[in-house]
């Protein structure tokens, strides 16, 4: 049996709705069976106030089957009603194109239904028919917004140009957000990427502030393009957050001056060969 | 703890924000109105409306402040025939946004025949939506348009305890409260009521429906008028009680009809707002008492600029 996206949410939320689940069942067939936007914007509207604002709870076999659905797609930190609303989204038959639909939706949107909208892209109709809404959305000063594109959601991988890709990576380091959380980060690194990022982490130096070492992430693939041997090493000498990170980041570019610079810190290098650290234990390194 | 329930932000500074959080206002509410020019675009009306339900809403969770707005045509654009006819086409759909407590502020400036007939007609939006109205009372011929506001309310078939009539003085507050609507006083300095004239009203009518807000805008006024308005009250001997019913408890109870205000909002938010939307209620998770004398503004404080 083939699983839909649609399905998905659709089980989720009901199973969530308590007494509201016939209501939300309903608006779903009327969406379905070709009900005006009127009725759309009315039910977008209305979903909070029936179903309340709860996170979604999703269990590890949940993820897991949403990753099967729709790779990259990670509803970690989804609420009850921005679940509802999406999938109530996919659920209308409209009779313009989705792209209008969701222009309109966008211009109008509260932020909480900013956050809801964002964060479906890439389970819509021609998704690629709403790239300037998404740039409208990655320029959004509110953080929430943005992440709704950046974290979790595998549209920017599939469907950004990479002067967007850059920028997206780029902007999330400025206001402090997590890069972990983007989708297809290590395959969609770059040279131009890793070059913008070894200018920035100069920029933070000469300022007198940290970098976050999330960033050598994105550029140990390329430090040879990018000349981040200098800055690698200065990371090296850094926080054991720092180290770690340029320590990972120096045995992804595997060349041979990444190799002898690593020499230095043989103890991590051997935990990382052996599997037993990785990007994913960064968090509790800056946490120390 | 306090509400603010007419304050335009939009106009105001992050200064403000720090300043109303330190002392104390909890949640304020942010009536839709005339920016100060007129907007002569459909569009840009719109762009506003849709920045007091997102942005605006976002930015006062940066500092620990609820917002909530109203949303409607004010009477000064009414007077813009086409203009007004393409908003009110807008307004159902922010009306049911998350958020919005009311439709307002609307009522009359010149009270011309166009401000009447929006007035009037958003009037019914609000009787179908199921809102409360917050009525603006003009600044001139006050009296006389303020009591012309509540006949057409009740003309139109709505419930005075839905309705705030809004900018209240010595002249017009008898009447309002007789007929059981709420009265509204906009705390500004020099002209529409300061607070010691404000605090002498509530040693005679008690705090019975009776609403202080800062009304705060563009203009001069001050965006601590209600935090100010109480302490000024509790010195002069005003019980405590009664001020808290008119610096918190009856915005509250009439807003709150909305089904869009509520204590749990500041008191105990959802989780997911905590990490996306609402930050920084350390006033009440410290359980500091908040004070106005707190209330300086960071750039007062600190020399360093980072």
């Amino acid at each position: 049996m083939v699983v839909t996206t649609q399905a998905l949410l659709r089980d989720w939320v009901t199973r969530q709705a308590g007494p509201e689940r016939g209501w939300f069942e309903s608006q779903l067939a009327r969406l379905e069976a070709g009900a005006s936007e009127q009725t759309l914007h009315l039910f977008l509207g209305l979903v909070p106030r029936r179903l309340g604002k709860a996170d979604l709870q999703l269990s590890a076999e949940d993820l897991a089957l949403a990753e099967r659905c729709h790779p990259g797609w990670h509803p970690t930190n989804w609420s009850l009603d921005g679940a509802a609303r999406i999938a109530g989204l996919l659920a209308f038959r409209g009779k313009r194109p989705f792209a209008a639909v969701f222009k309109d939706l966008v211009r109008t949107a509260d932020a909480r239904e900013l956050i809801a909208l964002y964060r479906g892209l890439a389970l819509y109709p021609q998704p690629e028919s709403l790239a300037f809404e998404v740039g409208e959305g990655l320029r959004s000063n509110m953080r929430a917004v943005f992440e709704a594109i950046a974290h979790g959601n595998p549209y920017p991988r599939d469907h950004f140009d990479i002067h967007r890709w850059n920028h997206m990576v780029l902007k999330a380091l400025f206001i402090g957000s997590r890069l972990a959380p983007i989708v297809g980060l290590d395959a969609r690194s770059n040279p131009e990427l890793a070059r913008i990022l070894i200018d920035y982490a100069q920029e933070r130096w000469a300022a007198g502030r940290a970098v976050t070492p999330e960033l050598w992430r994105c550029v140990g693939p390329h430090a040879d393009s990018a000349a981040a041997y200098a800055a690698l090493e200065r990371a090296l000498g850094g926080s054991p957050a720092e180290r770690l990170a340029a320590t990972l980041a120096l045995t992804s570019a595997g060349t041979d001056q990444a190799r002898h610079l690593l020499a230095a810190t043989p103890e991590m290098v051997s935990r990382v060969d052996a599997g037993q650290l990785g990007w994913d234990n960064l968090s509790s390194y800056e946490a120390a | 703890m306090f509400i603010d329930p007419h304050a335009h932000m939009i106009s105001r500074t992050t200064d403000d924000y720090e300043a109303m959080a330190a002392a104390g206002v909890v949640a304020l509410i942010e009536p839709a109105f005339w920016v100060g020019q007129p907007r002569t675009f459909v569009g840009t009306y719109v762009d506003y409306l849709s920045a007091l339900v997102g942005w605006e809403r976002f930015r006062a969770g940066q500092f620990g402040i609820r917002h909530y707005c109203t949303i409607g045509l004010n009477s000064k654009e009414a007077n813009n025939e086409a203009l007004a006819e393409g908003v009110m086409e807008w307004l159902p759909r922010f009306a049911i946004k998350e958020g919005v407590v009311a439709i307002g502020e609307i009522g009359y400036d010149e009270q011309t025949p166009l401000e009447d007939r929006y007035f009037r007609a958003q009037l019914t939006l609000a009787k179908q939506l199921e809102l409360p109205v917050m009525v603006h009372t003009p600044h001139r011929d006050k009296k006389r348009g303020t009591s012309r506001s509540m006949d057409v309310c009740e003309e139109m078939g709505l419930d005075p305890s839905w309705v705030v009539i809004d900018h209240n003085n010595e002249e017009t507050v008898r009447e309002t409260l007789d007929r059981g609507y709420w009265a509204g006083f906009s705390i500004y300095p020099s002209t529409k009521m300061g607070n010691a004239r404000m605090v002498e009203l509530l040693k005679q009518y008690g705090g019975e429906r009776i609403i202080v807000d800062s009304a705060c805008d563009w203009g001069i006024s001050d965006c601590l008028g209600v935090p100010k308005t109480a302490r000024l009250a509790l010195q002069s001997g005003i019980a405590e009680s009664v001020v808290h019913q008119v610096t918190y408890q009856n915005a509250l109870t009439v807003y709150g009809k909305s089904g869009q205000l509520q204590e749990a909002d500041w008191l105990d938010p959802p989780e997911i707002d905590q990490r996306t939307l609402f930050e920084g209620n350390s006033i009440l998770r410290g359980g500091r008492e908040p004070r106005v004398e707190s209330a300086q503004p960071r750039r007062h404080r600190d020399l360093l600029i980072e």
